[in-house]
């Protein structure tokens, strides 16, 4: 075997990491875009409360966050029994690794594309309303395209989070190859037996590549975008 | 059109209450800065929602906190033109111009673009996105964007103040276009004597949150006490004219007020039309017999009606001229020479050059 081939578990490793990262990133993006516009713009109660939580991953070990999310939607879990009747099951599936992903990233996320709302310049959304949009129009069309930057920054942030995620995934949703074993369970698992450091280094290398090359293109997208809207 | 702002509201240790019913169609609201003009405005566009009033815009209400009515400000169908153009950064200013215009129900479009366009001479501009844009550029493409979502009432706060003097000068004669071409209703918001002067035909005069005084154009520019100190030079009368005849020979234009004939150079309007003329006060002279062989082509004889202190060493002379009103700044010690009393006769003299200066509109 060579030094720069990957074995098929290897392999499988990488695009398991890689689909669960986009995945994780694209299904909170919704959300994270609604709970930032709700912190920067609006005032209502309970919400330091929604903030605290919304940064709990950030605080919390790791391996607590996925413990809890073992307790609520693992087989057994209330949620988890509850999905599971429509047949969407987390526990020990990828789709769980991208839900736990999606957990850790979530404040990262909110918290560049909140400081990025905050940074639109309010009497635009003013300007906005007295031409006939309303709420949801000022949002699309003025915010939304001007939060841009911030949202691509969060989007990155995210990815970039989930593709090193270790603690709550495999505490989660464990370390079964082919299903939940990303890159960095497959790196530790590697290091764990003899003769693995050769897969851990080549694994390493790939991690290290594709971080840069995510930081790179939210670079060059952001600073499309930034030329874009600059006033 | 009628618009009617009755307003109480709060703001920290500043109170705003002011009450006028304004008959149009250019409505200045005219007030230092910190006076509760903008509050004012802001009101009116429902950005800003006061703890009691109403505005009722022909008739119907916008606001009214007793019958709980508050219609919100892209329901409301006013235009904004802020003092900072607020352009959107991220559009053309094709796509800003068509912002308002497609939140605008089809039915209820009234603006032509190409009209607007013309009239605002922006429409070299449009594939130029708002950075690339001179200040004067913005305000107008500014003015354009709120027009073109053919709004009920325009509001400009400011509109000219964020600019210098080279480009105030630019947008003046775009701004009476306005005015005398699309003929909807504005309300002007300004701290400067020469630009409500020019524009406005009724002036709301606020001072520290209250409604000092309020009135049609002519009446409130005699009142000199209205004028703020470091304005006075810009203090003066209006005077609404019939144009008689133009000479060609002369180049001179003939009016026809109760004050008597003005001649003024240039070409204005057509014979029978109304001109607005604005005479400043530092511009005219007073003799107490009058004058002969003089280069001075306009002189009006009056009755001395008011004589204020105007400084430690000036005063102002405001005369009945036949009902009209002119008002002279000359200094102290020429009132004491020429013994101008309230019920003397004096004679105004006005250089013609003088009388065209910026209210006349001197068109080609």
């Amino acid at each position: 075997m060579s030094w720069f081939s990957l074995t098929a578990d290897e392999w499988e490793a990488v695009r398991l990491s890689l689909r669960v990262a986009t995945v994780a990133m694209l299904a909170s993006l919704p959300f994270a875009v609604a709970i930032a516009w709700l912190l920067a713009r609006r005032d209502f109660w309970g919400k330091s409360l929604v903030n605290g939580l919304v940064h709990l991953p950030l605080v919390l070990p790791p391996v607590v966050t996925g413990y809890l999310l073992l307790l609520g939607f693992g087989t057994r879990g209330p949620l988890g029994s509850f999905l599971a009747e429509f047949g969407i099951v987390f526990a020990f599936r990828w789709t769980g690794a991208a839900l736990a992903c999606a957990i850790m990233g979530f404040p990262l996320m909110v918290r560049a594309i909140r400081l990025s709302i905050e940074a639109v310049d309010m009497r635009l959304e003013q300007a906005s309303a007295t031409l006939g949009a309303n709420a949801v129009w000022v949002f699309l069309t003025v915010t939304l395209p001007l939060t841009l930057p911030g949202i691509i920054a969060g989007m990155i942030l995210c990815f970039a989070k989930a593709m090193g995620e270790f603690g709550a995934t495999i505490t989660f949703v464990s370390n079964i190859p082919g299903e939940t074993q990303t890159l960095p369970s497959a790196i530790y698992t590697l290091t764990q037996v003899p003769g693995g450091d050769a897969g851990a280094l080549r694994l390493t290398a790939i991690s290290v590549v594709i971080s840069l090359g995510a930081l790179m293109v939210s670079e060059y997208l952001a600073r499309r975008a930034g030329q874009r809207i600059a006033a | 059109m009628s618009l009617l702002v009755d307003v109480e509201m709060k703001l920290g240790d500043f109170s705003l209450a002011a009450r006028f019913d304004s008959p149009g169609p250019v409505t200045a609201i005219f007030g230092a800065s910190g006076s509760g003009k903008t509050s004012l405005v802001n009101v009116i566009a429902g950005l800003r929602r006061p703890e009691r009033g109403q505005v009722l815009l022909n008739g119907e209400a916008l606001l009214d906190t007793a019958r709980h009515i508050d219609l919100p400000p892209h329901r409301r169908r006013i235009g904004y033109v802020f003092q900072d153009a607020r352009l959107f950064p991220h559009l053309t200013v094709s796509a800003n111009l068509a912002y308002g215009e497609w939140f605008t129900p089809r039915a209820a479009r009234y603006a032509l673009r190409p009209q607007i366009l013309d009239l605002l001479g922006i429409g070299h501009l449009l594939a130029r996105r708002p950075r690339d844009l001179s200040g004067g550029e913005k305000q107008r493409v500014a003015i354009g964007r709120a027009l073109l979502a053919s709004p009920r009432l325009l509001l400009m706060d400011e509109p000219l103040a964020s600019l210098d003097a080279a480009r105030k000068a630019e947008i003046m004669p775009y701004l009476e276009r306005l005015r005398d071409e699309i003929r909807i209703p504005i309300v002007y918001v300004s701290h400067s004597v020469n630009e409500v002067m020019r524009l406005a035909s009724t002036i709301a005069v606020m001072e520290g949150g209250r409604l000092k005084a309020f009135g049609p154009a002519s009446d409130i520019a005699q009142r000199l006490d209205l004028v703020p100190e470091e304005e006075r030079d810009e203090a003066g009368v209006i005077l609404d004219m019939t144009v008689k005849q133009h000479d060609p020979a002369t180049g001179l234009t003939e009016l026809a007020s109760a004050a008597g004939r003005f001649f003024v150079p240039g070409t204005i309007a057509p014979g029978g039309a109304t001109a607005r003329v604005r005479i400043r006060a530092r511009d005219v002279m007073l003799a107490a017999e009058e004058p002969r062989h003089i280069s001075a082509l306009n002189i009006v004889p009056g009755i001395v009606a008011e004589v204020l202190a105007a400084g430690p060493h000036a005063v102002t002379v405001r005369l009945d001229c036949n009902g009209e009103a002119v008002i002279a700044r000359i200094t102290r010690h020429s009132a004491g020479q020429l013994g101008l009393r309230p019920g003397t006769r004096a004679f105004a003299i006005i250089k013609a050059v003088s009388v065209a200066g910026p209210a006349a509109r001197a068109r080609p």
